[in-house]
Formats: C-alpha cells, structure tokens, sequence
C-alpha cells in the first residue's frame, strides 16, 4: 500500500511542473511584463517610478533574464517564501488576496462532490434495479438535460426564477450583514443557507453523467451469476442489491473523482462569475481581464494544484477500497 | 430463352427469414450501421433537428428578417410580438398575417418603460417578402427573406428586442451560423490532433504511447475553464474578430483532442490483434497499406460518432467563454456573445427573451449528443444488443 501510494505521489510530480510550466506560460502570454505595466499604469497617474524600487524587483522576479531563470525565481519564491508576486491591480502580494478565495472554492467544491455522490448513488441504484420504469426514463431524461445546461446558464434560469417568483435575489455566498464579518457559527450557517444554489447548479452537470455511469456498473453487476445465486439461496433482495453489486459497482465511482473533479472546480468558476459568489472565479476573470497576470497565473497554478491533489486523494481512496488497483 | 428459364426455375417461394438473413449477409458495413441507426427513433429526430439547426445556419440570410446591427431606439426591450393570422375589417375576418403595434408608457414609480400592445396599429406581414440585400450561399444577389414585415421600415420582433431594439430572432439566426461552424471547425482541427496523436500511440506503442497517454491524462485533469480563460485572455485585443474567431477555435481544440484520441488508440490496440488484419500482415501488405486499406474504414464509423459527441463540448465551451467575455467579440454574433447581454440579473428581469438563445444551445447540445449516442451504437453493426 505504502509503495502505491509514493509511486502515485511519484507520478503526480511531473503534472505539478506540467502544470505549473502552463501557468506561467500564461503568466508570460501578454506582450510586456510585470514591470512596463507597473510603469505604465504609475504614469499614467502621474507618478514617477523609483529607480531603485525598479530595480529590486527586477532582481525579485528575474525580469530581462532568461525565461527559465525567471520561471526558477517564479518557482523558488513560491516554495521558499510563499510569495506568489505582485498583483498590480490590487497593490498587494497575491498571497495575500488567493488564499481566503481558495478556501471557499475547495470548500464549495468538496461540498458539491459530496452533493454529487449523496444523489447519484440512490438514483443510480434505482434506475439500475428498475430498468426502464416510469422513475428510470424520468431520470435519465432530467440527467440528459443536466448535461446539456451549461453551469452558467443554469444560474442565470435560479436566478431568474428567484427574482421573478421569489422575489430575492440569490447571488453571493453571505448576507451582507455577515459579508465582512469574521467567522463565526452564525455566520457559518448563513453560509450554508446560500451554499445550496451553487452546489446544485454547479453539481447537475456531474450527477447527470456519474447516474449513468453507477446505472451501467451495477446493470453488468446485476446480471452476473453471483446475482442469481445469492437471490436463489433466499438472501432479501435488498440485501441481495446491497451487499455485492453496489460495493463492486462503487469502484469506478471512487476513480471518477479524476474527472469530476476538475469538472467541479471549471464549474465552480463560472458559476461563482454568474453568481458573484466570494471564490477564486470572479477574481481570476478579473484579473484576466486587466491582464494582472501574476495574480490569474496564481490562481490558475493553485487550482489545477488542489486538482491534482484531490485525483491522488481519489486515487489511494481507490486503492483502499480495491486491493487489486494497488498491485497495478 | 426467357419463358424456357422460367420453366427451370423451380417453383419454390422464397422464405422471408432466409432472404433477410442473405440481405444482411450482402449488405455492405455503411448499409448495416443506418439500418441499425434507423431503428434509434430518438437518434433519428435529433438528426432531424441536427439537420435543421445546420441549415438555419447555412441560410441565415434569408430566414432572419433584420440584419444583425439594425437597432431602433425605441423598441428597447420591447417584448416578443404575437402574430395575427386574421384581421377583422368592416367586411368581416381577412386572412392577413400581421404583428401590432406598441403604445410606449413610462412607469411613473419604477422609470421603466412598458410596452402595451396596441391593437388598432397593424403591421402586416408576410412571406418572402423584400428586406436588406444579401447574397444567397455566397452566390446570388437577392433581398428575398422568409417572413418579415411587408414593409421593411415596420417593426417586427418576433423574439422580443434587446438594450439596443436590435431583433433577437434575427440575432438568435446570425448566432446560430457562427456556434455551429465554431463546433465543426474546432473538432475538425482536434480531429486531426486526436487521429495523429492517437494513432501514434496505438499503433506505435512502447515510449511515444507512454508519453502521449501522460500528455492526455494531464490535460484532464487540469480544471478546464480557468485554463481557457487563461489562454483566451492571452489573445491580443487589437485583434480583428475573424482572428480571435480562429484563435478561440484553436485555444478549444488544443484542449479537446484528447477523448478523439483516446478512441483512436483504443481502436488501433483492438484491431491489430484482428484477424483480418492478421491475415493482411502475413499476406505481405505494407505497413501503410493495412492502416488505410483494412484499419481505417473499419473504424471510420466509430470516429464520426466520437466527432458528433465532441460538437457539443465545442459549443458549450465557446457559449461560455464569450458570455464571459473572453471568447468572441460583437461584432460577431454568436450563441454566447448574445447570452452575454442577460449577464446581469437586472436585465433578465427586464427582459426574459434576451435568453432565448440559451433555449437553443440546450436543443442543440441535446440533440447532438442524442445523435451522437445513437451513432455509436450503430457504429459497430455486427455486435447484438
């Protein structure tokens, strides 16, 4: 178990620098660098430029040096002091503006995950062992139309719906009496009175797929021989369903992780721009927008990150589950 | 000769299980798949609506009454029209399709305009009837449109008006070409990344699969959409909307090749064990000879399907990228580029039509994901089930 588990570590390594390449490719896309911006934007405003102040964070961040030299700087600075660069637009460290934002996308995303699983294990089981009833064909049409919303459009119809009918509005992930205060169990439970609306527009798509995908599973299950022996020597049917071919069927429901993930969290980025929800999605548009780009490269650097640990978490869930995936 | 032939001819009828059995053991792979697709009732109505959607595409021109960048001030979201088919007159009922006019008040407590529906202001519509001037395909110099206002100055907003009066019907028309040729050109290009970096793999094995495969199962597991926004944000303000047209298409297939070539691996690996592939290799055929002459028809129809289910990713992509306003640019009108006008909750409240093009990416994904299931099905003609 423990060699699977520093092989799958092993493995994750090279995607980290894969991913972390891509960032800062992305850091690097817009013509200019942090640094003619920064004296652009302060001309502007009529402000001169310390020449000195200029030239320490050419040395921080390796401007006019080669491109992999600036990428080690990039890097190293990250990993030895947590330093992210500067967010022109802000005028603060990026570390300081991503980590609050991080939280709260993980947190919405884990809690999505887990709104995933809690739906589509019952449904799927059901449509499984009444293939096609009347509940089968309804649920597989909802789950076709899940997939075929796309998250924002989905928020924009909640929203909508809210206002026209309910008449309030649905955005943000607080009230504004708890927007600015510190956390407390109020405040958490205020959160979780708002927390529905993006776990359900941000999960319908992942549901949809993982139904079909438990449905399938279990259907191949269902018809194997230990099915029928287990029914024949008089087990309840209940028991028969349960004890056997959900557990067997469950395993490429754990490894799916992989993919919902990601899936999960590009959601809940465009939900939370919809929605003006308090996590990374609106921040990042943002500051691709303005081109603030050490702050988007963070932010997509730590996204895909949390993403990668989360499909390795997946993945030694598997392995527990599953002796045989360890031997692979 | 004749009637001694039809003398020799025993005279036994012929029975109809035989026969159908010998229709299908001479019935070519391509006649197999449609009779098998045929029997996929909801597969054949999405390639029906398919069909339509793809058509409305390609004669946008003349189904949209309005070109895209008519506005008229004061039909502000104005809401859709109903249309009459019968006008009474003093001499009773008359068959005269028309639209009515609006009367224009202002809410004196909220400053909003509304619009009432006046009855007695009618502007008559018709069929092919004479509009802005286009060329038809490309080809012919016309101004015929399908329905529009007979004369071209009445309004006519079947689908309701938008922050600037412009049509939403004809808008929704023009948006349809672009979303759809978006989703062909981008899985055409991520078609042939898939089928080059797939093959390789498949066919080749060993260091080159390795590495491809580790490329493949990066790119999925790298979220999406803050990975697009990053590469689209990265394309140039200055440049002109055909080129960022071309360069989200890009950005889109870079990232979407991977199922494509996923099922082209997975089919090299099953087919070179075949048998008839076998029997090809030790027959002496070259290497480039079995690909294309044995290996490629008898896969051709699983990657159409595949190409059909990876539309939709396209579409959906594009729709969000330019409602967030980081994919295509007005003036370039497109599923996405019109959702962005219902971005914020205040005009959707105003103005619950300007989602009408929302109505049309879920019809469409749905149906070519319905088609697409249906082609894959039909896609290996020879398994039961």
């Amino acid at each position: 178990m423990l060699g699977f588990i520093a092989r799958r570590i092993l493995y994750a390594i090279p995607t980290f620098f894969a991913v972390s390449i891509v960032a800062f490719i992305i850091i690097q896309l817009p013509p200019g660098d942090y640094l003619t911006t920064l004296v652009a934007s302060m001309a502007s405003q009529g402000e001169t430029v310390d020449p000195a102040a200029l030239e320490a964070l050419r040395n921080r961040y390796g401007l006019g040096e080669p491109i992999w030299v600036q990428y080690f700087k990039w890097m190293s600075n990250i990993f030895l002091r947590g330093d992210f660069g500067q967010s022109f637009e802000w005028n603060q460290p990026v570390a300081s503006l991503i980590w609050n934002r991080l939280f709260l996308s993980f947190m919405l995303s884990l809690s999505t995950l887990l709104f995933v699983w809690a739906v589509a294990l019952p449904v799927g089981i059901y449509s499984a062992v009444r293939q096609y009833s009347l509940g089968d064909y309804a649920f597989t049409f909802l789950g076709f139309i899940g997939l075929a919303i796309p998250n924002f459009l989905l928020a924009l119809l909640l929203m909508y719906i809210g206002f026209r009918f309910f008449g309030q509005s649905v955005g943000g992930l607080f009230s504004p009496e708890y927007q600015e205060a510190p956390w407390s169990w109020a405040k958490f439970v205020d959160m979780l009175s708002h927390l529905w609306i993006p776990i359900v527009i941000i999960g319908t798509a992942g549901t949809a797929s993982l139904i079909r995908i438990m449905r399938a599973n279990l259907l191949d299950e269902l018809r194997k021989p230990y099915v029928v022996t287990a029914r024949a020597k008089g087990l309840p049917e209940h028991q028969v369903i349960l004890r056997y071919p959900v557990r067997v069927a469950l395993n490429p429901f754990v490894s799916t992780i992989g993919w919902v993930l990601p899936a999960l969290i590009s959601g809940e980025a465009i939900t939370a721009i919809v929605l003006s929800l308090p996590t990374t999605g609106p921040l990042l548009l943002r500051a691709l927008m303005s081109q603030d780009m050490y702050l988007a490269g963070s932010f997509i650097l730590m996204l895909s990150t949390l993403t990668i640990i989360g499909t390795l978490l997946s993945d030694v869930l598997l392995a527990l589950l599953d002796p045989r995936i360890r031997l692979e | 000769m004749t009637s001694e032939a039809q003398i020799m001819t025993p005279e036994v009828r012929p029975d109809p299980a035989v026969e159908e059995e010998a229709r299908i053991y001479v019935a070519s792979q391509w006649k197999l798949t449609w009779w098998r697709f045929r029997k996929h009732k909801v597969a054949m109505v999405s390639g029906a609506i398919v069909i339509f959607v793809y058509l409305v595409a390609l004669f946008a021109e003349f189904l949209a009454p309005f070109p895209t960048d008519m506005y008229n001030s004061r039909y502000t979201f104005a809401p859709p029209q109903r249309v009459h088919l019968f006008l009474s007159t003093e001499e009773g009922l008359k068959f005269q399709p028309h639209v009515n006019g609006f009367d224009v008040e202002i809410d004196p407590v909220a400053l909003r305009r509304t619009f009432v529906v006046d009855p007695d202001v009618v502007y008559p519509i018709g069929f092919f009837v004479e509009g802005f001037s286009y060329r038809l395909l490309g080809l012919f110099e016309t101004n015929i449109h399908l329905i529009g206002p007979i004369n071209p100055a009445d309004p006519m907003y079947l689908l309701g008006a938008d922050r600037l009066g412009r049509d939403v019907f004809s808008r929704l028309v023009f948006g349809t070409r672009i979303s759809m040729s978006i989703g062909l050109v981008g899985v055409f290009l991520s078609f042939i990344l898939g089928i080059l970096l797939g093959g390789v793999s498949g066919l080749y094995g060993g260091m080159a699969d390795n590495l491809i495969q580790r490329l493949i199962e990066f790119i999925r597991s790298v979220p999406t959409i803050p990975l697009w926004l990053g590469l689209a944000a990265a394309l140039p303000m200055t440049w002109s909307p055909l080129a960022v047209y071309f360069g989200i298409t890009v950005i889109l297939s870079l990232i979407g090749w991977t199922d494509l070539a996923r099922v082209v691996r997975g089919r090299f690996l099953t087919l070179r064990t075949e048998d008839f592939v076998m029997a090809a290799r030790l027959d002496g055929a070259s290497q480039q000879r079995i690909i294309w002459k044995y290996m490629v028809p008898s896969f051709t129809s699983h990657i159409i399907a595949s190409l059909t289910l990876a539309i939709p990713g396209m579409i959906l992509a594009e729709t969000a990228l330019s409602f967030l306003g980081l994919g295509l640019r007005p003036p370039i009108v497109s599923w996405g580029v019109l959702l962005q006008e219902a971005q914020n909750i205040r005009a959707v409240a105003t103005a619950p039509w300007l989602l009408t093009p929302g109505i049309a990416v879920v019809v469409t994904v749905l149906a070519l994901n319905f088609l697409g299931d249906g082609l894959r099905d039909a896609a290996d003609p020879y398994s039961r089930g």
